[in-house]
């Protein structure tokens, strides 16, 4: 965790990947340590394996725009390594990215994997992983984007029990086996960053 | 009082509640789906309110008016393109007038995110010369929802409330009032509701009448604000809508301080605006959509004396939705420094069917069944199986709106298509494909119609279909069918070649046939197996 008054994050992936559920957790993490919070999300069309990203903005103080400034963002957090270079533009000077570096294939054009994880690791800061490994090792290749999560942990201005709190009221839901896998991606993903 | 945290729609959704909502209606579309969706969710299975889904946005605006008309507070939401489909009794719901209080939630979908074309549904609004209200915030469309009703009652007139995609998105926080309970049931007058000439004549006056007193209370109402700079009278914006948070997000912290007019309410508050273009040398409109404002500031002539800038000036680009960045740009405020990337050359990524879709398997079919026919047109509809445009399909050639496409075929195929092909899901021939097919009926126009019954609306997140199974079949029958030109199929790989056979079959035979692809959306099926 880092302490910080406001945080911008993009959040990013492919249609089905669970953007979402990660911006539910940090969402409900911050609203819970007492910050404002807008999200705007993906609905409709591009949820079918399209680009997905979500505007995930937190403040001490009011949140004007729904959408994140181009400049502006602290974070971009990705699933998937080629959706991570889609919103580097709204990086501010010194900002960070934390990335999959599992490509989802489902174009014909898809570029070559290495040229993709070359241009994110040239950023400094960046971190990029093997969510799908982890995520299998975790016990399901669905929770990469919790592997993600608990990569980005020590970025976040949340600190981790909140996180970890909101990762237990969206997963017990779905039952001890799903939630389990899921608390373990997240430890995984944590550990992997370092 | 509590807050939550609540997607746009959903607080317009839940101030309608509080509001004392007896009945809300809708058709699925993005990005006004999640209104209905949470209004079903927190109606207590129908026990609170009644929340349904209706056939298609006419019928759920007819729906909410006969709501209304019983004195109970009534809402029907839509997307933009949904209130054409329900513009008929929108206008002359302007003149019957609302019994209990009636609100229209529109969705606008600038941009195209997930639509066929950027409309501004504030003009219709301003057509039917009803109140519009354009929250900037969650908060907003929560209390503007409940104002929307108070004044719907007062005046006896329906009232809009424009959401855009951008608000109805995105999550944020509402501070929510103790709700209030329902009406009771009263009828309406029956010549106000008779929209004979002799009785609409003097509703359209009375609506004439009620114009000044819109214009009174929008020059007074919280929802706009003026903001005057005394000391520098160089730049005046007006904003409405979310396009107030582009200027405040860009303005703060800088050392620009223009005078601000925020606008939430129409008819335009002219008092308002005369005061801000009295106070300063150039005006800046921002609006999300089309320029509405600045083009009634602009008229023929423009301001004497004053420099009008907008989107009609070239200051924010006419197409698309607002963005920080353009309303920056508009603010001549230099670009926020970004970190430094080299270029990299990015593929696209447009939406896909999913895998193992049903669609994917009857598009294979047909391609299969019209390979070598020149000349051979598949006319389209709205769905997840417009999506068969993409490769590796190539399927379908049109895509219009809701039920277009078997119109169409019939259009072309009287022109001298052949094959002429229409292909419609099950949910979009219930909303708007079973007047066109009777019609095709009735003309035997030569064309096959394959409808895609995948038991569900699949694109806007699994809504019911009621036009789909059984029901399905006996409707096509009804409407003028002949049973041995009606046939079913499987979309299933081990069925290809039958299917491929079938469609062959229909597309050579003379006169109409209806071939009906069954097989369950995945994504409904996997929702079921988790339930
Ligand atoms: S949601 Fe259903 S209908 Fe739509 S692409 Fe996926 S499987 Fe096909």
């Amino acid at each position: 965790m880092i302490t910080s008054r406001k945080q911008d994050i993009i959040l990013a992936g492919v249609g089905g990947q669970g953007i979402l559920s990660i911006a539910f957790v940090i969402d409900n993490a911050a609203l819970r340590e007492g910050f404002n919070v807008k999200q705007a999300e993906v609905h409709g069309m591009a949820q079918r394996g399209g680009a997905v990203q979500s505007h995930l903005r937190l403040s001490r103080d009011a949140i004007h725009s729904d959408l994140i400034p181009k400049g502006a963002a602290d974070l971009v957090l990705s699933v998937e390594p080629l959706e991570a270079l889609r919103y580097l533009d709204y990086l501010r000077p010194g900002g960070r990215v934390v990335s999959s570096s599992t490509p989802f294939i489902n174009i014909p054009d898809y570029p070559k994997l290495e040229a993709v994880l070359g241009r994110i690791r040239e950023i400094p800061g960046s971190l990029v992983l093997d969510s799908e490994a982890l995520a299998k090792e975790a016990g399901t290749s669905k929770a990469q984007n919790t592997v993600i999560l608990g990569a980005a942990a020590s970025f976040l201005a949340v600190a981790e029990e909140s996180l970890l709190e909101y990762i237990k009221v969206l997963f017990a839901p779905r039952g001890d086996k799903v939630l389990g896998a899921n608390l373990r991606a997240f430890e995984l993903g944590r550990k992997a960053a370092g | 009082m509590t807050k939550e945290i609540l997607l746009g729609d959903e607080a317009a959704a839940l101030g309608a509640v509080h509001a004392g909502l007896s009945s809300g209606y809708s058709y699925p579309g993005t990005p006004a789906s999640e209104i209905m969706e949470y209004l079903i969710r927190i109606s207590g299975g129908g026990t609170k309110f009644t929340a349904d889904w209706s056939v298609n946005e006419k019928t759920a605006f007819e729906e909410a008016l006969g709501a209304s008309y019983a004195g109970q507070r009534a809402l029907v939401s839509m997307k933009h393109v949904g209130l054409n489909v329900a513009a008929d009794p929108f206008m002359s719901a302007a003149l019957t007038g609302a019994n209990g209080g009636l609100l229209a939630i529109v969705a606008d979908d600038p941009g195209m995110h997930s639509s066929q074309n950027e409309q501004d549904s504030r003009f219709y609004a301003q057509f039917a010369q009803i109140p519009c209200f354009e929250p900037a915030n969650h908060q907003e469309a929560y209390d503007m929802a409940r104002e929307a009703y108070d004044l719907s009652e007062r005046w006896g007139v329906p009232v809009m409330l424009r959401m855009v995609t951008r608000l109805s998105h995105s999550r944020g926080g509402v501070v929510t009032r103790e709700g209030r309970p329902k009406n009771p049931i009263r009828l309406g007058d029956r010549t106000c509701w008779t929209l004979l000439p002799i009785n609409a004549r003097s509703r359209f006056q009375r609506l004439l009448d009620l114009q000044p007193e819109f214009g009174r209370y929008a020059d007074a109402s919280p929802f706009n604000s003026l903001d005057l700079n005394p000391g520098d009278r160089r730049l005046g914006i007006i904003a409405s809508g979310i396009g107030v948070n582009y200027v405040r997000e860009n303005i703060e912290g800088s050392a620009a301080a223009p005078s601000v007019l925020k606008i939430g309410t129409y008819p335009i508050p002219e008092g308002l605006v005369r005061r801000l273009v009295a106070h300063v040398e150039t005006v800046l409109v921002i609006e999300e959509g089309a320029p509405l404002i600045e083009r009634s500031l602009k008229g023929l002539f423009g301001i004497p004396g004053k420099t009008l800038t907008g989107k009609l000036s070239g200051h924010l680009p006419l197409a698309g939705e607002l963005s920080p960045e353009s309303v920056r740009k508009a603010l001549a405020l230099p670009a926020l420094e970004r970190m430094s990337c080299p270029e990299f050359e990015l593929a696209g990524r447009p939406p896909q069917l999913c895998v193992g879709c049903p669609h994917a398997d009857t598009f294979r079919a047909l391609n299969e069944a019209l390979k070598g026919r020149s000349g051979a047109t598949v006319f389209s509809d709205i769905g997840c199986y417009t999506l068969g445009w993409f490769p590796p399909f190539n399927a379908i050639d049109t895509c219009v709106c809701m039920g277009a496409s078997i119109g169409m075929a019939k259009g072309a195929s009287e022109a001298g298509v052949h094959p002429a092909v229409a292909v419609i899901g099950d949910s979009t021939f219930g909303h708007s494909g079973i007047t066109a097919l009777l019609s095709a009926a009735s003309f035997k126009a030569r064309m096959v119609v394959v409808i895609l019954d995948n038991c569900t609306v699949a694109m806007t997140g699994g809504q019911p279909s009621f036009a789909t199974g059984d029901r399905l079949l006996r409707i096509i029958e009804g409407v003028g069918v002949p049973r041995d030109r009606i046939r079913v199929i499987t979309p299933l790989p081990k069925f290809h070649e039958e299917n491929v056979r079938i469609l062959a079959e229909e597309i050579d035979a003379p006169g109409l046939s209806v071939i009906v692809a069954v097989r369950e959306c995945l994504e409904e099926a996997r929702k079921k197996a988790k339930r």
